[in-house]
């Protein structure tokens, strides 16, 4: 049952020095460095701004890089999700709970150590080094090393949205689903899509922006190349080692741009899941006897 | 668990939801039809690949290659002064920035959940700043803000405080990156806890002081102290953020993911899986402290 909005006025001499500290320390570690992003970036004008975007090839790539790796990772993400959701929250097997602790790795794991780990595996003195190298792939240093580093850093996004929403669902429509004769699928579809559809797209907004800024792991397996393996922060990184600022915080503006468009789209869902959730309560409590009235009458 | 979205709880990375928090009534009609639903198979065959891939696989293999050392070469290559010195600037580091997002983040949150004032939707919103603002962006612009002709640095460093090439600018990115999940920890418990008490610690006589540190701080404690944790695993990996400020000084400010990433560039491998273990172990630990204390939360909030 949730508890009445305890909040009180900000009218007591207490109130204000805590809001007066709680904004101070929002506004000095958040705000401010946000707000510095845009400055700093459009401090010579929108023109200059665009040129240090748009007439630097390597950047121009990097951006492009980005927009091909995050969509492929935040796709894997969400096959992943909606498949591991699904079996965690509807079924009950041994090893469930181990399960869901791996699900929470990629979290606690430092995004260095997982792109080492990939680099020990498909570099070129890895374990599968020899075999790649026979085959002619190439993963470190490449695309596909790039989207797996990725994907790892972003598994439980999508997965630790869904098993919450799905639990508290239930199983109930998707039961009568079956025993009305719906396929799998047509269960998938019409029954269990509709009603995860909010909490899916807040993992995959959550993962895209994630996918999209993602630095540590990537670094480590991309070799840094510049126009070949820079993803937008990697380059973000290479032209403020090369001393040029300006062109650094250009990128840092639209990779900062993109964050605030997430946080806004991450509020629009996050009030339609809410109301989602009440609305779920509100049919919880209707009471059994009623329900079963219900099923009476449409019985009869 | 009233009062939290879930967002709000995928973002602490908390696996209590997942845990304990279905209905009751819903968990006993489940085991019993549990066979019914379909697509078990699929979804265990799509999970487990994905999960025995990327995530069993890589660090079984990174555990293995570390062993594969022996004891005697694991530590030559893991105890170097310059690995020693980094595991000390990565632990201090952390648990001060730790131990600051809490302090910082129980302030935040309190306010957030009890008072209202104009601008406190903005206020909440702006929170999660640090989970998408990509943390390239993050050390960038700290340390463009903390140098000499920075907004902040202009003030700061006549006054001795260089935030930006130094210690303290890897605490600064650190608390960054951490306060948000020291923040959406505690603020539903403080939303969820019942003020009849709290009055009534009052009308018999006690203080506010003595209200919130007898009444106030046990109910919210564990809440407190697995944000510290998150605020913990999350600053002991970090490394986009303080690559940018640090300097990057062996012996000095030089982190553990900053080592790991400079010996991989001398082929180092030996030395950098073995950083990375012990990374990779510190991190499991804090995974594990935080999962029990989920658990736990989970339960006390029943």
């Amino acid at each position: 049952m949730p508890a009445k909005p305890t909040t009180t006025a900000a009218s007591t001499p207490l109130a204000a020095v805590l809001v007066a500290g709680a904004v101070g320390v929002v506004g000095l570690l958040i705000v401010v460095p946000l707000a510095s992003v845009f400055y700093e970036a459009f401090a010579r004008g929108v023109g200059a701004w665009w040129s240090a975007l748009a007439d630097d090839p390597d950047t121009r790539h990097a951006i492009w890089l980005s927009l091909t790796v995050a969509p492929v990772a935040v796709a894997i993400n969400t096959v992943f999700g909606v498949a591991a959701a699904w079996l965690v929250a509807r079924f009950r097997f041994p090893g469930r709970s181990l399960l869901i602790s791996l699900f929470d790795v990629p979290f606690s794991v430092s995004p260095v150590v997982a792109g080492l780990a990939l680099v020990l595996i498909f570099g070129r003195q890895g374990l599968l080094g020899p075999t790649l190298a026979w085959l002619d792939w190439k993963v470190i240093f490449a695309w596909p090393g790039l989207v797996l580093a990725t994907t790892f850093v972003t598994l439980p996004l999508v997965v630790r949205e869904l098993i919450p929403v799905m639990e508290a669902i239930g199983p109930e429509e998707e039961m009568a689903a079956v025993s009305l004769g719906a396929s799998g699928w047509q269960v998938f579809w019409r029954v269990t899509l509709p009603n995860i559809r909010w909490a899916l797209l807040h993992g995959i907004v959550l993962a895209n922006a994630r996918a999209m800024g993602e630095f540590g792991a990537v670094y480590v397996v991309s070799g840094h190349i510049a126009g070949a393996t820079d993803t937008m922060p990697l380059r973000v990184e290479k032209l403020f080692q090369e001393y040029r600022q300006p062109a650094s915080m250009a990128v840092a503006s639209v990779l900062a741009g993109l964050a605030l468009v997430t946080l806004v789209a991450k509020f629009v869902i996050e009030r339609r899941l809410e109301a989602e959730s009440r609305e779920l309560e509100a049919t919880r409590t209707l009471g059994d006897d009623q329900h079963t009235r219900q099923l009476e009458g449409a019985a009869a | 668990m009233p009062h939290q979205t879930p967002a709000m709880i995928a973002l602490a990375d908390s696996s209590a939801f997942a845990t304990g928090a279905a209905r009751p009534a819903a968990r006993i009609t489940r085991r019993r039809h549990a066979a019914v639903l379909p697509g078990f198979g699929t979804s265990l065959a799509i999970t487990s690949l994905v999960v025995l891939a990327l995530i069993v696989f890589p660090l079984a293999v990174l555990v293995l290659r570390a062993a594969s050392l022996g004891p005697a070469g694991f530590l030559a290559a893991a105890w170097t002064p310059r690995a020693r010195a980094a595991y000390g600037v990565s632990l201090s580091a952390s648990v001060i920035a730790a131990v600051a997002s809490s302090l910082l983040g129980l302030l935040v949150a309190w306010v957030l959940a009890r008072v209202s004032f104009p601008g406190r939707r903005i206020l909440d919103a702006l929170v999660d700043v640090p989970l998408a603002l990509p943390t390239a962006v993050a050390g960038l612009v700290y340390s463009a803000l903390y140098v000499k002709k920075g907004w902040l640095g202009q003030w700061l460093v006549p006054l001795g405080i260089q935030g930006a090439y130094s210690y303290l600018g890897i605490v600064l990115v650190l608390v960054f990156v951490s306060l948000p999940f020291a923040i959406r920890v505690v603020q539903p418990v403080i939303e969820s806890l019942d003020r009849d008490t709290e009055e009534a610690a009052r009308i018999l006589g006690a203080s506010r002081t003595q209200t919130f540190l007898r009444v106030v701080l046990p109910a919210i404690l564990p809440a407190v102290v697995t944000g510290f944790a998150l605020s913990l695993a999350r600053a002991l990996g970090e490394y986009g953020s303080v690559v940018f400020i640090s300097g990057n000084m062996p012996f000095k400010t030089e982190i553990a993911p900053v080592l790991i990433v400079a010996r991989l560039e001398e082929f180092a491998y030996a030395e950098a899986t073995t950083v990375a273990v012990l990374l990779l172990a510190m991190s499991i630990t804090l995974l594990v402290i935080v999962n029990t204390l989920q658990q736990r939360l989970a339960r006390n909030a029943q």
